[in-house]
């Protein structure tokens, strides 16, 4: 039934993405609209299914391969609302809705397999190090969605084009707002996330194992999403070089998602 | 439908004839009053603004002579203001009335105080009683098209002054300019005005630096600003979010280095620089970097040309729904001006039906409810049948304008007028339409 839910998801995202892209191309406030409807109910079929899935198994599969995705669009997309409800705006969405979308389809479309964790001696940590880091990873590509417009801006109003489709985007001032408050919120979560882990770890293990890839990365992650923050609040970078650093911050975080499958702590047990 | 409007505008008359025309707000219960006494008025209402005068009434049958109004109205002799007046008639008025809510017969087409003035002549109308059935429908019906063109068109989405594009640009910038300053270097007029422009906006304080001190001093004290000393520009100009520049000086005041510096001392946070100078006071090089935003007057007056070009297609799909809604309004009124004679021929066979089945029901003794019911649906069956001609071809007159004659032919044929059918207020019917 999990997996059922999940596609009803999919295809409200789907929607969601079509018409997002839509309401970019002309003025309509109804596409916008619908969007967001969709967008909405995509989140609800999304929890559901999450909900399905976590809670009668009574054990933490949250690692596991077809629930991290769907768990990590659902926060992208609750963030998506929230900066929506701040600055009624859906701009960011031009990154985050195909992202969704993408991380729901890859869930969504793979066999049905719920693959518990390695067992580790502290579920309480375990639970509270993925909420974290997964609320981080969600901010991140938020943050970076709004960078990303931003740039789209910026070329606009330095080019003195300002017809058409950029007239609707947002002021730049919003979009940097966007962009580092959900950098402010996220960092303090990937921190207190990663220290989670690493009592996780050494309850576990004893010990961390500092040259497992998928640790490494996830540190140097953590590195670039501090040196983003410092830079932006020290020297106020924000535009071009805050959005190629927001920019390499994502595709660490890429990378370090992608480590789970190479990762012998995190890697998924195959069937 | 019996609409009749008479009216100068900024195209047909000079200001030199609008402004003799014009009816002061304090004189509109006046002249509404005067107007409604008029022989053949039955409803009226003035819009008296700078740039229109018209008149707009309802007749009770055929034309009006409104220009014998305007003449014994006005102090003046008609005859020399002839050429400048238009007369406007029943669809034509109608179009015009939807046309002028909807800015589109404005000078700045899409500009939105128009529709307001409307409201207000509308509203001093209606107060007197001066607007009360079909004309006030027909004002009803000119707001909801005001309201579906700015809606369904971009009509007056952008900006078309200098002015207004800065501001548009710098609120792209800021989002809001709430809590921003803005810098004058160099006191012109152009610069003046774009202040005051941005102040309406939220800026908050405004600088004023100027070669001749007291120049700026004075301009400064226009705005509650501070007047800078010339040669202390460097030194404060990184507290302006916005800069205007318009110095006559031969070469860039402000450079490259300059914009880095300002950036350094901001911590980054962007600027917008509008050079409104010729020759340009502000490097284009400082576009360059990254926060700082610069465009010169060719920029702004290049956004002007391209956001009134947008203005006109967008008027042109303005002028299609117009028509739409011209044509529906005519339809709506010629329908209801059959209504009350579909009523009237309803209620009075009707009326024979009852009589008739009264007339037998002492001879048929008591009735079973079954064949009470039988009798009702056939004598309701047989009425029905007989109506249902004469129904439809008032419905059909209705839509080709021959309405007044079915109306007439009907009335006869059934002998509804003496009858007096006890329709409403304007049952009367309407006059020849060719």
């Amino acid at each position: 039934m999990a997996l059922f839910w999940l596609r009803v998801a999919l295809g409200c995202y789907a929607v969601g993405l079509v018409y997002i892209l839509v309401s970019l191309g002309r003025t309509s406030e109804w596409a916008n609209r619908i969007a967001l409807q969709a967008a909405y109910l995509g989140m609800i079929f999304e929890f559901v299914s999450l909900a399905e899935n976590i809670f009668p198994a009574r054990q933490i599969t949250l690692a596991a391969e077809h629930n991290a995705e769907p768990l990590l669009a659902f926060l992208i997309m609750a963030m998506f609302m929230v900066v929506y409800l701040i600055y009624k705006t859906t701009s960011p969405g031009i990154i985050v809705f195909p992202l969704v979308f993408l991380l729901t389809f890859v869930a969504a479309t793979g066999e049905e397999r719920f693959l518990s964790m390695v067992p580790s001696t502290r579920k309480d940590w375990l639970i509270v190090h993925i909420a974290l880091i997964f609320f981080g990873y969600a901010a991140l590509i938020l943050s970076f969605g709004a960078s990303f417009v931003y740039l789209i801006q910026e070329r606009a109003l330095k080019s003195k084009r300002s017809n058409g489709l950029l007239s609707r985007l947002p002021a730049l001032q919003v979009l940097d707002d966007i962009s580092f408050r959900s950098l402010a919120v996220g960092f303090p979560c990937m921190t207190l996330g990663l220290l989670a882990g690493i009592v996780v770890a050494q309850a576990t293990y004893g010990r961390v194992q500092y040259s497992d890839p998928k640790i490494l990365l996830s540190i140097l992650m953590w590195a670039v999403y501090l040196l983003l923050i410092y830079t932006r609040w020290t020297a106020g970078w924000r535009g071009r070089r805050a959005a190629y650093l927001a920019t390499g911050a994502f595709a660490t975080a890429i990378i370090a998602w992608a480590a789970n499958y190479f990762s012998a702590i995190h890697g998924f047990v195959r069937s | 439908m019996n609409f009749q409007l008479i009216g100068v505008n900024h195209v047909s008359a000079p200001v030199e004839v609008r402004e003799r025309l014009v009816v002061p707000e304090s004189e509109i219960p006046n002249a509404l009053r005067r107007l409604s006494q008029h022989p053949g008025v039955e409803e009226a209402m003035i819009l008296s603004t700078c740039n229109r005068v018209e008149i707009l009434t309802r007749t009770s049958n055929g034309a009006v002579n409104l220009r014998a109004f305007l003449q014994d109205y006005f102090p003046i002799n008609l005859a020399e203001y002839d050429k400048h007046l238009y007369e406007l008639r029943e669809q034509e008025a109608v179009r015009h009335l939807f046309r002028v809510a909807s800015s589109l017969d404005s000078m700045i087409v899409g500009e939105p105080q128009i529709l307001g003035q409307v409201k207000e002549a509308y509203a001093s109308a209606r107060a007197l009683g001066a607007v009360h059935s079909q004309l006030d429908q027909l004002l009803t019906r000119a707001f909801a098209v005001a309201k579906r063109v700015r809606t369904e068109t971009a009509i007056g989405s952008s900006a078309v002054s200098v002015a207004s594009v800065a501001v548009e640009l710098a609120k792209k910038i800021f989002g809001s300019l709430h809590g921003k300053h803005v810098y004058l270097v160099g006191a012109g007029k152009m610069s003046e005005l774009a202040a005051r422009h941005l102040l309406a906006n939220g800026a908050v304080s405004i600088f004023v630096a100027n070669r001749t001190y007291d120049r700026a001093v004075q301009l400064a004290g226009k705005f509650h600003g501070e007047a800078i000393q010339f040669s202390q520009l460097y030194d404060t100009c990184d507290r302006a979010d916005i800069v205007i520049t318009s110095t006559g000086a031969p070469h860039a005041i402000f450079r490259r280095e300059h914009g880095e510096l300002f950036l350094s001392r901001r911590k980054n946070r962007p600027m917008f620089f509008i050079d409104i100078a010729v020759p340009r006071n502000v490097d284009p090089e400082l576009n360059k970097l990254d926060g700082i935003f610069v465009y010169d007057i060719d920029d702004l007056q290049q956004a002007v040309v391209s956001h009134v070009a947008d203005r006109t297609k967008e008027a042109e799909r303005a002028e299609a729904i117009i028509d739409v809604e011209v044509q529906r309004f005519q339809e709506r009124l010629q329908t209801l001006n059959v209504v009350p004679t579909i009523v009237s021929l309803q209620d009075h066979l009707e009326t024979i039906r009852q009589a008739e089945i009264d007339r037998v029901r002492g001879r048929l003794g008591p009735l079973t409810p079954d064949q009470e019911m039988v009798i009702e649906s056939l004598t309701k069956g047989i009425v029905n049948k007989i109506m249902h001609t004469p129904i439809h071809t008032l419905k059909t007159a209705a839509r080709e304008s021959e309405a007044t004659t079915v109306i007439d032919v009907v009335k006869r044929l059934f002998n509804l007028e003496a009858r007096k059918a006890k329709s409403g207020g304007d049952s009367g019917g309407p006059g020849s339409k060719d």
